[in-house]
């Protein structure tokens, strides 16, 4: 449980575009261990894709820009040559990404496909690349994969998709399994299903699964850490725990007030954060979330360190100029911001 | 529960009433079917993807009905039935008891001026090379209103769904996915409806901006009285909103029933698999809850699961469920369930039920329990009966699965 796998530290992304150049993450750092389910959760544009897709070399371009580390088995991924980074890609961290019609071939075989990414790394003969890949699709609940494998992707239903990308994912064994948003385009009830999948891949496997999300139901059920991104930094970390029963930021008291739940009778107003997030190419001065936050003060005008706060959870981290004891009366004053129980447990 | 709840027992007379208590909106029945054509050059039809296959509900002003379902079961397609986009194969509209369903073009207009629609994707339901102001002033134009009414009007509505007045003349992709969604809410806006039909309105936004366009949504209702169907693929956003909800599964009604009560009291095992597959933002409560993960997917339209359409993946599934399709039983409060199994009702309840009138017509009489629904006497009918103009395809699946 305790060993570390992907250490992330003071990754930095950035594109230049017409418009100047867009810092789509700044300075963001966190670990990844061995069976744990780390969840990353902002809105769109708050650079949590972007994070994943740079551990998987899928960002470079001519036009963009990194710094800081990236160290799987204490191997570099974000400077990395190609050739080493195509022998780590797909054996060491493999990816799932959210839309499975996308990201498959509509014109090759699925088994076809699999088999492909396996002989990309192993010296393995065709027909137990195959055979292989039949008893993945098997292993992710595709029903009757023996026949299923000759099938191309167009004949699969959504949820059967998002299986093939697993089994797809799972071929070499990755220690790290990166998960972005691979529910979204999913029904509930698929969801759950698929959400049960990946869970066992973490508890059962051992695998340390990065799961990136907007859909706090889903962080709730799935993760173990948690963090919290906006405007390209992180601005709160911790366990799942920490983050639903005190949350310190005040955007995250905001995503936690403004969701929805099927368990409780609604408020009258759901409490929703004023304003649109900032533009990336012209980040504010000082904290990101300032121009949102009702709390904003003088010191907000700088950007606070993401530190720890609570000397009680050495694990919960947030970047915001409060006090703790100010940020509870503010949280607990203003109502539903947070979850109204368990807030003061 | 309260007395302005839609009344889900039984339609009123067709007649034109000028009172509170006409319904605004009825379906009786209605159906689309798509046909399937076969390949070959003549191009016979050799099925149908029962997309909407007989649904009834009454909606009154300013009443909000949520229809909640998978993709898949119909729910925009029932969308775009109910604003006449398409006309339905079978079955009955009414719109303030004007029989609508096989009006054309010409006799639609008034009707088109009171039901508005506003769509899931605010990018592609917006047009990119119109400036804001067009897309919001077209409607005003196309009902007859000159050009420099509309112009003030367009100002007047942007300002009042949150935008700024001094945008009009911005093309949409100036604008962020809520902003753009209030502009199709502004255009929905723009003909002083009655109605509107919100076919996913929020799915596409992030849940910051999901509570702004809601807090949005919610005040023009108070403000303007409008009514609203609301169509969404989970039971958590339309919680906020609706006095019913309908749960909607391969193109028939599983349950309706007063908001509160559903999330309460499911009766039907859909609507507590939907209920319970939804993860809560509650870590601890989310591990202390019981799961029941529904297996399998939803079956192929073209040819639904004979009986209850649920069966195929319902675990409470029995042999009379492929067999006789279930009415939907009206419980004690207006709650409709169309199930041979119901949860969370008693005996007594179960006994006090009766057969809606908003059953399909392809359903049969048996009630739950075994109970035969129909006129004291009369026998339990083997086969469900029915009545011309509406599918016989649930019958010709009579005995599979």
């Amino acid at each position: 449980m305790n060993e570390q796998l992907l250490e992330i530290e003071d990754l930095e992304v950035s594109f230049a575009t017409e418009d100047g150049l867009l810092r789509a993450v700044s300075g963001v750092s966190f670990t990844v261990s061995r069976g744990e389910t780390v969840a990353i959760v902002g809105e769109s544009g708050s650079g949590k894709s972007v994070t994943v897709m740079t551990l998987m070399g899928l960002t470079r371009s001519p036009n963009s820009h990194f710094a800081g580390t990236a160290r799987l088995h204490g191997e570099d991924l974000v400077d990395a040559p190609e050739h080493e980074l195509e022998a780590i890609r797909g054996k060491e961290i493999a990816m799932i990404f959210q839309d499975p019609i996308s990201a498959l071939s509509p014109v090759q075989r699925v088994g076809a496909q699999i088999v492909e990414q396996i002989r990309a790394h192993e010296k393995i003969s065709k027909a137990d690349a195959l055979d292989r890949a039949i008893e993945l699709m098997g292993r992710v609940g595709i029903p009757n994969a023996k026949e299923r494998v000759r099938a191309y992707p167009h004949e699969f239903s959504g949820g059967m998709r998002q299986r093939v990308m697993i089994a797809m994912a799972l071929s070499l064994s990755p220690s790290v399994l990166i998960a972005d948003e691979p529910t979204t385009a999913l029904d509930v009830t698929i969801q759950a299903q698929i959400l049960d999948e990946i869970r066992r891949l973490s508890t059962e496997d051992d695998k340390g699964v990065i799961f990136v999300t907007h859909d706090l139901g889903v962080v709730a059920d799935i993760a173990d850490r948690v963090l919290v991104m906006y405007a390209g930094r992180l601005v709160e970390q911790g366990t799942v725990d920490e983050i639903f029963y005190d949350p310190q930021h005040p955007y995250t008291w905001g995503l936690l007030g403004s969701v929805t739940r099927v368990d409780r009778d609604p408020p009258r107003r759901l409490p929703a954060i004023p304003g649109q997030p900032p533009s990336l190419v012209q980040a504010p001065r000082g904290c990101p979330f300032q121009p949102r936050c009702p709390h904003a003060f003088d010191r907000c005008q700088e950007l606070p360190p993401l530190a720890i706060q609570l000397p009680e959870a050495p694990g919960h981290l947030d970047r915001c100029w409060l006090e703790p004891s100010v940020k509870r009366a503010k949280r607990e004053a203003s109502g539903r911001i947070g979850l109204t129980e368990g807030a003061a447990s | 529960m309260t007395e302005n709840e839609p009344t889900a027992a039984g339609s009123q007379p067709a007649g034109q009433q000028p009172t509170g208590q006409q319904p605004l909106l009825q379906a009786e029945h209605v159906q689309l079917l798509f046909p399937v054509r076969s390949g070959d050059l003549i191009g016979r039809t050799i099925g149908a993807v029962h997309a909407v296959d007989d649904v009834s509900f009454s909606l009154a002003e300013g009443q909000t009905l949520g229809i909640v379902g998978e993709s898949g079961c119909g729910k925009s397609t029932l969308a775009r039935c109910l604003v006449r986009l398409l006309e339905p194969t079978g079955g009955t509209l009414r719109f303030h008891g004007t029989d609508i369903t096989h009006f054309g073009r010409k006799p639609l207009q008034p009707f088109r001026r009171e039901v508005q629609l506003v769509f899931q994707d605010p990018v592609s339901s917006l047009n990119p090379r119109k400036r804001v102001g067009q897309i919001v002033g077209t409607p005003m134009r196309l009902h007859g209103m000159n050009r420099g009414k509309a112009t003030s009007r367009v100002r007047e509505l942007l300002e009042r769904v949150g935008l700024n007045p001094e945008h009009v003349n911005r093309f949409p992709h100036e604008f962020s996915g809520g902003q753009r969604q209030r502009i199709g809410v502004a255009r929905a806006l723009a003909t002083n409806p009655r109605l509107i039909v919100l076919d996913e309105p929020v799915s596409a936004l992030d849940v910051s901006i999901q509570a702004q366009v809601i807090n949005l949504l919610d005040d023009l209702q108070d403000e303007l009285g409008l009514s609203y169907v609301f169509i969404a693929h989970d039971l958590s956003v339309v919680r906020h909103f609706s006095d019913q909800i309908a749960v909607m599964y391969l193109g028939k009604f599983m349950e309706v029933s007063p908001a509160a009560e559903l999330y309460r009291k499911p009766i039907h095992p859909y609507t507590e698999a939907l209920l319970s597959a939804i993860p809560i933002p509650d870590p601890r409560e989310n591990r202390a809850r019981e799961r029941r993960v529904v297996s399998g997917e939803p079956p192929n339209p073209i040819a639904p699961p004979s009986g209850c359409r649920f069966h195929t993946r319902c675990p409470r599934a029995t042999e009379v469920c492929a067999n006789a399709e279930p009415p939907l039983a009206e419980y004690a409060g207006g709650h409709l369930a169309a199930c041979h199994h119901p949860l969370n009702v008693s005996p007594a309840e179960i006994a006090a039920a009766s057969r809606s009138p908003f059953s399909p017509l392809s359903a049969g009489a048996l009630m739950p329990g075994g109970r035969d629904g129909a006129a004291p006497g009369s026998p339990v009918p083997e086969v469900p009966s029915v009545t011309a103009g509406t599918s016989k395809a649930p019958d010709s699946q009579e005995g599979a699965g």
